[in-house]
């Protein structure tokens, strides 16, 4: 298999923290990844489209694997609805193939530039949380080759637990060679969707359980942080429609963000008049309408490299999840935010349900999620997210490993209760500096 | 539309892209390559992707005794072709070839000798059936040997070669010869070296080898085409200059 020379050209989305790889390896079939291979560049680590924000998809000073060379799907059965693919293959990828034969990702990040093996290792989630579960949910079964000899299918029957650490297992436990998933059936590539203003967490909840109620499967909130004092946001929810065309999202974006804006693009003023505009616009399309799915799951996909506008400082997000009974610390977040003067430029909120990942290490939970990305201003932002952490543990809330730079290792151990038990199941020759930071044995 | 396409080479990386545009329109194809368990990998991506057929033959190519019966086997299981397409090659290692003369050798097998031998037996069918493109894909590496890998160089070259006297046998028949000049491409071929600025991505070269394979009239083209003006001006560099550099 080609080497190419260690470099540091492998970056998080966030572009913060940076990682220097000792050896980048590019396979390019799945017989090139042997229990051998692994052994011999230890610690190794498998790295997707690097869509993780902070350190989960690094491993400074080791190994990286390139898996995009896997690509290829293997095998796509039109009736039954279930797609096997190679590891490297994108949800992007398997939506122009399933599509057009009226089929869709049964879960979807709010990005489908992320590989499959990567969407199992995150165990992803959507905006049909409440309905559906996690990717982990819907996913068939895969095969995993370990340092430690072997090679094994697993599934919710066969090695049951290793199934169950590898979802989430944020590619700890071995490297996923190929997964199936089981799809989700579509009459229509569009969605009905409708916008409603809230201008409190409360209404925002009402909403939520209303969506619920009436079986809309899509629901999130979008939420202005500079707004002081006061809550205000758009709530949308959707459904696929129940017939009509079965389009694809085009392939290639002519939009692209072409270098690292500098720094100070993004100041209180600009996302002030970002939140305000986009909040007028909700308030001004609010009502029913159709769209394609493409914009409504993917409406930054559209902007190629667009982590660029946060400029070489970087950026991240505060991904937390709470129970529902603690929704009033999100109050107490923004107020923080808000007083730091470090406003959030978009801030996304969404209320989990109870539908259960088997992924021992999920960070999907009953209860509400709010995202928050901010421009990455060291010290000062290291500074408010510590305050936040206090906030989030006394909620007996969480944080998500795939947005997180930065948390300690307490918050880690707090948020995650099943981590002893996952340790057992972690590959001895992969690591990642998110796991060395977090969790595994410092260097 | 190429409606029945034979891939000699079908698992390297520019092969596979062409064979899923080929694909994506609803192509019938028929893979060639050596490892089956890899053959099977891309028959199904192209199945999924929208192929109306794959089928596959696992084959040395590069070992010549068997390309009649190989030849006989691809007639047989697919009798009305419009396209084949040569794509497999070794970049081989420029110092093992200096360093050991069976290894050059086999070099130039891989690369020339045995496409002589498949081009011919390709050539005769489709000369049968009065139609059909057969594309080549050689180098820019062809055009003027250089001291860090002439002996890939004098394959490819000797290969464009080869391809343009075939043309000029063929034309009479209706059946064309194009030969396909590929820069640098940023396959697993090249993964060892640096990637330059001219390093062009695999679905640029195939979208652009498919098109020309599929409607065009032409006969070489160079992939990315400012390829060909640079190889102009490196074969215009005088050999009493040209020996002195090391490139």
């Amino acid at each position: 298999m080609p080497v190419p020379p260690g470099n540091n050209a492998y970056k998080s989305w966030g572009n913060y923290p940076t990682a220097a790889h000792r050896k980048v390896l590019r396979p390019t079939w799945m017989d090139e990844i042997t229990i051998g291979l692994l052994r011999e560049n230890a610690p190794l680590l498998a790295h997707g489209m690097g869509r993780s924000y902070g350190d989960s998809c690094l491993n400074d000073g080791g190994t990286l694997m390139d898996m995009r060379g896997l690509d290829r799907i293997l095998h796509f059965d039109p009736e039954r609805g279930t797609i096997l693919c190679e590891a490297g293959v994108s949800l992007g990828e398997i939506l122009l193939v399933a599509v057009p034969r009226g089929w869709f990702l049964p879960v979807t990040p709010g990005t489908k530039m992320v590989t499959i093996a990567g969407a199992i290792a995150n165990d992803v989630h959507g905006k049909n949380h409440h309905v559906e579960g996690t990717m982990g949910c819907h996913v068939e079964r895969f095969e995993l080759v370990r340092s430690t000899g072997e090679q094994l299918l697993c599934s919710p029957d066969e090695n049951p637990e290793l199934f169950a650490a590898t979802i989430g297992g944020l590619g700890l436990t071995g490297i996923i060679l190929w997964a199936e998933l089981r799809l989700k059936r579509i009459a229509s590539s569009q969605i009905e969707m409708e916008t409603d203003p809230f201008s409190t967490f409360d209404d925002f909840i009402q909403l939520s359980s209303d969506g619920e109620g009436r079986k809309f499967e899509y629901t999130v909130g979008w939420l202005d942080c500079l707004s002081g004092r006061k809550t205000r946001g758009i709530f949308m929810r959707g459904n696929h429609a129940a017939a009509g065309e079965l389009r694809t999202h085009p392939r290639s974006s002519h939009l692209t963000v072409p270098f690292m804006l500098p720094g100070f693009t993004l100041n209180r003023l600009s996302i002030w008049g970002f939140n305000t505009l986009y909040y007028a616009a909700g308030r001004m399309k609010s009502g029913d309408r159709q769209v394609h799915y493409d914009p409504f799951f993917y409406p930054l996909d559209k902007i190629n490299n667009w982590n660029r506008i946060y400029g070489k400082g970087g950026f991240t997000q505060y991904q937390c999840v709470v129970p529902v009974s603690e929704a009033a610390v999100f109050q107490e977040i923004l107020e923080r935010i808000a007083r730091a003067g470090q406003g959030s430029f978009l801030s996304v909120v969404k209320k989990f349900g109870s539908v259960q990942s088997p992924g021992m290490m999920s960070f999907p939970r009953p209860g509400l999620t709010l995202a928050l990305d901010f421009p990455f201003r060291g010290e000062k932002t290291l500074k408010l997210f510590a305050m936040l952490d206090e906030l989030v543990l006394a909620a007996k809330g969480a944080l998500y490993p795939a947005k997180d730079p930065r948390m300690s290792r307490e918050m880690f151990r707090a948020s995650y209760p099943r981590l002893e038990e996952f340790r057992k199941y972690v590959d001895p020759a992969l690591s990642s500096s998110f796991w060395r930071r977090v969790a595994g044995e410092q260097r | 539309m190429i409606r029945n396409l034979v891939v000699l080479g079908a698992t390297s990386k520019i092969a596979q892209e062409v064979a899923r545009i080929a694909a994506e329109k609803g192509s019938a194809l028929l893979l060639v390559a050596r490892s089956q368990q890899r053959l099977d990998a891309v028959a199904g991506d192209l199945l999924a992707r929208g192929a109306t057929s794959v089928q596959v033959i696992a084959a040395d190519l590069a070992d010549i005794s068997h390309h009649a019966e190989l030849w006989a086997q691809i007639e047989q299981q697919m009798p009305q072709i419009d396209a084949v397409l040569l794509a497999y090659g070794s970049l081989g290692d420029q110092k093992r070839s200096e360093d050991s003369l069976d290894f050059a050798l086999q070099e130039l097998n891989t690369n020339f000798t045995s496409a002589v031998s498949l081009l011919t037996h390709a050539a005769a069918v489709l000369e049968r059936n009065q139609r059909g493109v057969l594309a080549v894909i050689t180098s820019v590496a062809g055009d003027r040997a250089r001291r860090s890998n002439y002996v890939y160089g004098t394959a490819k070259g000797a290969l464009t070669l080869f391809a343009q006297g075939l043309r000029a046998k063929l034309f009479s028949s209706g059946v064309r010869v194009l030969t396909i000049k590929p820069g640098p491409v940023d396959t697993p071929m090249i993964a060892h070296m640096k990637k330059g600025l001219l390093t062009a991505s695999p679905q640029y070269v195939a979208a652009t080898i498919y098109r020309a394979m599929d409607s065009g009239k032409s006969n070489v083209i160079y992939v990315p085409a400012y390829w060909r003006a640079i190889m102009t001006v490196i074969r215009a560099i005088p050999e009493s200059v040209a020996k002195k550099l090391n490139f």
